[in-house]
């Protein structure tokens, strides 16, 4: 009866914890099969969990720093869009410098809001999130799934990231495309970042992605690219993740694991997982190249 | 020359962007420029502590560029820079007898060997495995920081200290007596590390411009079906490079562990491995150009440190804000060559 308990808690907790990833690997997949690298991720999540939380705590109701945190993930989106579409910096280097600047301008913002480095104040219970962004990931992979298979527009983005010619060849603009999919993958993440900081804890810490950016951007190329591949990816790391806080003080055979090493578990997850599994995968034909 | 003009003005541009977000803190942007002036270059202290931010930043910008020339994108500078430095804690703490020229030597070359190892498997895995090394070198950084952390704690910590930091390596290990730069900027971490940095980057110069090696690796860093055609092989080049990037950041143990702290401290690294991919690209990855370009994100960074005390709404962490933006200023700098190109073709 206790395992069962244990069990089922275990596999609530990974629901819980890869609702963040889920998104941020939605987002992932949006930008690259455009054809653009995204590991601005991570800046991204930032960026929804600092505006969800100052949103939801100035508004007093987590829906409106929901919203919130969409809009602000649109915007920096568009903003990586204008790099790296239209004034063709590197993807890599302006995703990392992306990466360092949200990380500074987060500190700097709650300075001059809450006089602190880094954190906002935390929401109560009751203007939080109990379960409705784990819903919406689940919704989003389902919609995302249904979109690329189904529909002109998803086929657009598929060809933006194989064979961008073919599109402008049939007179669609594949920098609209682009345009449109990093932005919106901006918002995707920022959602992953606000159900950090609205839904598994109270308030937006520093840098409280931890990573996160990073783990959803391999979950998304041990999925190949394909939605459901990832969202289940998403799932293992989570996993891992969740047996990571589990595992925390348990004793085997009278030794205390390292709390370390148990951190470390998902990461050593992920590059067995990168280098052993995922074989023939086979990233968008143009990504991270430049029109 | 004129490619490093364009990186400059981006340089430029990013700066005063930077600066002119601190109108948004209340802030009079030219002081706080002044600021940053003053508390990179005030005094021998404050310069000395500028250079001391300096000599990582040209080993990680080594890393970083050597990368780079061979087509890799070295993200892992951080988490090899902390193997090489617990490795070198670690040597120092467990054989304190070594005696005096062999102690460092010996540290070091375990640093170097460490951080060679921690680049050389993402080097491996892409080569064998194709695993992207992006990815792979930023999942290594945080295996890398946990277990620098259960080492520093759990394994050698300091018994005479709260703080997260190992014990202190035995006296041999220092080369604190005989160290000219020490002695001219006293009370600062600097070192004679500055000066085998700088040496590095020169030999680094060398090897990529004048050796067949270094040629066979610009050779798989620009065109690796060319290369490949030239019986060049690609696999052994990128795990060569990556280990040699993970040297070179690994470096980074001399000046930190062996030249001034004598221990490895959690968290010493303001993401030098980070600021590092900065220094290469306003370096253009050139070895030599590296060292402005580590200087002038070293004197940021120490400049930045005392926005904590000089203002009220400003911290520290504005030195993250204006090296992003610095860093988006110059990678920007490929439109305006693009621009150029295009003009020239009309």
């Amino acid at each position: 009866m206790e395992f069962f308990l244990v069990l089922s808690a275990l596999l609530f907790a990974t629901l819980r914890l890869a609702t963040p990833l889920i998104f941020a690997s939605m987002g992932g997949m949006m930008s690259e099969r455009s054809g653009v690298v995204n590991v601005a991720l991570e800046s991204f999540m930032l960026v929804g969990a600092f505006v969800g939380a100052v949103a939801g705590y100035y508004a007093g109701h987590a829906w409106i720093g929901w919203i919130a945190a969409l809009a602000a993930g649109l915007m920096i989106g568009a903003l990586y869009a204008l790099f790296v579409i239209e004034l063709r910096a590197d993807q890599i280097v302006t995703g990392m410098a992306f990466n360092l600047l949200v990380m500074g301008v987060i500190p700097f913002m709650t300075k001059i809001l809450f006089n602190s480095t880094g954190s906002t104040p935390a929401l109560p219970v009751e203007n939080r999130f109990t379960f409705e962004p784990l819903l919406i990931s689940l919704l989003l992979v389902a919609v995302l799934t249904l979109w690329l298979r189904k529909t002109r527009s998803g086929l657009w983005l598929l060809f933006a990231g194989e064979h961008p010619e073919a599109l402008m060849a049939s007179g669609v603009s594949v920098r609209k495309v682009r345009w449109a999919a990093v932005t919106l993958s901006g918002g995707f993440a920022a959602w992953g970042g606000a159900s950090l900081s609205l839904f598994l804890a109270s308030s937006c810490s520093p840098l409280m992605t931890g990573g996160r950016g990073f783990m959803a951007l391999a979950a998304l190329i041990f999925g190949k690219w394909k939605p459901l591949p990832a969202f289940a990816a998403c799932l293992l790391f989570a996993f891992a993740d969740a047996a990571q806080i589990r595992l925390q003080g348990v004793q085997v055979g009278g030794m205390e694991i390292p709390v370390q090493f148990v951190q470390i578990l998902p990461y050593i997850v992920t590059i067995v997982a990168l280098a052993g599994f995922i074989g023939a995968s086979r990233p968008p034909k143009a990504l991270g190249k430049e029109l | 020359m004129r490619k490093s003009l364009g990186r400059l003005l981006g340089f430029a541009a990013g700066l005063t962007i930077a600066l002119l977000l601190t109108f948004f803190a209340g802030e009079n942007p030219l002081h706080i420029f002044m600021i940053l002036v003053k508390s990179a270059f005030g005094s021998m202290y404050d310069l000395g502590l500028t250079l001391s931010y300096t000599t990582p930043l040209i080993f990680c910008g080594l890393s970083v560029a050597i990368g780079f020339h061979a087509g890799l994108f070295n993200i892992g500078a951080e988490g090899q820079l902390t193997m090489a430095a617990v490795t070198a804690a670690a040597v120092g703490v467990l054989f304190p007898q070594v005696p005096f020229p062999a102690a460092p030597v010996l540290a070091f070359c375990a640093s170097l060997l460490v951080g060679g190892l921690w680049g050389f498997i993402p080097g491996w895995l892409r080569a064998y495995r194709g695993s992207h090394e992006v990815i792979i070198t930023i999942m290594m950084n945080f295996i890398a920081a946990g277990l620098a952390s259960w080492f520093a704690l759990k394994v050698i910590p300091n018994p005479n200290s709260q703080n997260p930091e190992t014990a202190m390596v035995g006296g041999n290990y220092l080369f604190k007596d005989y160290d000219l730069i020490a002695r001219l900027f006293p009370d600062t971490p600097a070192n004679a590390s500055l000066g085998f940095a700088i040496v590095l980057a020169i030999l680094m110069w060398i090897f990529l411009w004048k050796t067949t090696w270094g040629f066979q690796l610009r050779a798989v860093g620009s065109n690796p079906e060319a290369a490949h055609r030239g019986g060049i092989s690609e696999k052994k080049t990128l795990m060569i490079a990556m280990a040699l990037a993970g040297a070179c950041a690994g470096c980074v143990a001399l000046s930190e562990v062996l030249g001034s702290a004598g221990q490895y401290r959690v968290g010493f690294s303001p993401d030098y491995g980070f600021i590092g991919i900065a220094v290469a690209l306003l370096a253009n990855n050139n070895p030599l150009g590296v060292i402005a370009a580590a200087f002038l994100m070293g004197a940021l960074h120490k400049g930045a440190s005392d926005l904590d005390l000089e203002t009220t709404t400003i911290t520290r962490d504005f030195s993250r804000i204006i090296q992003a933006l610095i860093i988006l200023g110059v990678a920007a700098q490929a439109y305006w060559e693009h621009l150029r190109s295009r003009r020239r073709k009309h």
